[in-house]
């Protein structure tokens, strides 16, 4: 029997009604199933998830610059190796989180034009300078230690290919904190000019990974939202903490002290308490003030455009190959 | 400050407010990218290709070269498969497809189904 259309009036019969649909989303969510791209979801999961998978990704690409600066001159052959292997990750990081996006319907080409024409962000932690070595490690052990700590809980997102691609990230991360820890320990226990250079790295970078987490909790009202549909799973205040109480312990470990005279054992509630955040400085960068915002967004753009030969010669070798096929099936 | 930020993703603190969210693509045709390859890979010798992915290439041979740089950088498989995305068919738009409730009601397939008096051993 050929299969045709329904008619209308069968086919109101057939699909259930979003009410239906948006119950047994909810059901799915709360039972910690996971959501598959071709199921039915809230028009609203459906576009938090595409803004935060995409800023996510734009941030892994974004984040290959402050540190892809110190490339040419790391200080060792070994260390070079490293930082090259540690920035070719983020790339992949990048494409994991793009092709998780595509899922859900938009174009990777897209989200790289919104990026270019600033529609859409990046984390404002790449927009501070690495002026010297010793920042390539302090981004390792706090950034990339920030950023295992807010990525984690998102290997147990609902959505499968946004939690699949985090399982994948979480599993290289780990390496990219250790060799910037590496980095600061060599360094800390090296010439006091060395020790200071490290120190001063240190300095910079603790109150803007520190700021990572976002705002206090009472001041990010929607996050309520994100926590219901398991896409966040604790709060802003919850993992800083989180990474506060793994740090301070390294930080010792590495003889380097952190800029916060308030920073102190608590031994009753069992956590480090540490001092008020100036979120100025935060709104300051995100508003585009910071020390390298333009010069980030102009670099990406610069690099897609003068890439484009290479983009180019590839479509131009597969048509070719692909005409040679067919005449070779025609003959 | 009005527009409001969240620690969203892997790196924290993004603006949610203001941020555009693309447009949905009806058909692969408006696709301004390559095609879309599906990667799969052998993890060693003995076990089965596993989906691991997509990526957009523009041919076979460059969809390969791409998939070993983005899904095996740490030896995570000896074989690789890409299969362009728009040649697989599947089962239905939605992954609780009735086309699969024949086998709901059939618990007699499986081996706990059945009833084994005490004490019999390797059955
Ligand atoms: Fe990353
Ligand atoms: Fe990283």
């Amino acid at each position: 029997m050929p299969v045709t259309d329904p008619s209308p009036a069968l086919q109101a019969a057939v699909e259930p009604d979003e009410a239906a649909l948006a119950e047994r989303f909810e059901r799915t969510v709360a039972a910690e199933e996971r959501i598959e791209p071709r199921d039915w979801m809230p028009e609203a999961y459906r576009k938090t998830l595409i803004r935060q998978i995409a800023q996510h990704a734009h941030s892994e690409i974004i984040g290959m610059q402050p540190e892809g600066n110190w490339i040419t001159r790391a200080p060792s052959l070994r260390r070079k190796a490293i930082l090259l292997a540690k920035v070719q990750d983020e790339a992949g990081h990048g494409l994991y989180l793009y092709s998780a996006a595509e899922t859900l319907g938009v174009d990777r080409a897209e989200l790289l034009d919104l990026l270019h024409a600033g529609r859409q962000k990046y984390s404002s932690i790449f927009n501070y300078p690495t002026p010297t070595w010793a920042d390539v490690g302090a981004i390792g052990w706090l950034v990339d230690g920030a950023a295992i700590v807010n990525q984690v809980p998102i290997t147990r997102c609902s959505y499968g290919p946004y939690a699949r691609a985090m399982v994948r990230i979480c599993k290289e991360e780990s390496f990219h904190q250790r060799q910037g820890f590496e980095i600061l320990h060599h360094l800390s226990s090296g010439t006091p000019e060395q020790h200071a250079m490290a120190q001063d790295a240190v300095d910079r970078w603790w109150w803007p990974s520190l700021m990572m987490f976002g705002p206090p909790d009472d001041a990010s009202p929607n996050s309520a939202r994100s926590m219901a549909w398991k896409i966040k799973r604790f709060s802003n205040d919850e993992l800083r903490q989180r990474f506060v109480d793994m740090a301070v312990p390294q930080a010792e470990a590495l003889g380097l002290t952190l800029p916060d005279p308030e920073l102190r054992w608590d031994a009753e509630s069992g956590h480090y308490r540490f001092g008020a955040i100036d979120w100025t400085e935060f709104h300051e960068v995100l508003r585009g003030n910071g020390p390298c915002n333009a010069l980030r967004v102009e670099h990406r753009v610069r690099a897609h455009e003068e890439g484009a030969w290479v983009r180019e010669a590839a479509d131009a070798y597969a048509a070719k190959h692909a005409a040679r096929a067919g005449a070779e099936v025609a003959a | 400050m009005s527009a409001e930020v969240r620690a969203e993703g892997g790196h924290g603190a993004v603006p949610v407010e203001g941020v555009a969210t693309g447009t949905p693509t009806p058909t692969r045709a408006s696709r301004r990218d390559w095609p879309l390859w599906e990667v799969f890979v052998r993890g060693r010798r003995g076990l089965a290709h596993t989906h691991v992915g997509s990526l957009h290439a523009p041919d076979a041979t460059m969809a390969l070269r791409n998939a070993r740089d983005v899904y095996t950088r740490r030896q995570e498989g000896v074989s690789l498969w890409v299969v362009p995305a728009a040649a697989i068919t599947a089962s239905s738009p939605d992954e609780r497809d009735p086309f699969f409730a024949p086998a709901a009601d059939k618990a007699y397939r499986h081996p706990t189904f059945y009833e084994v008096p005490e004490g019999v051993q390797h059955l």
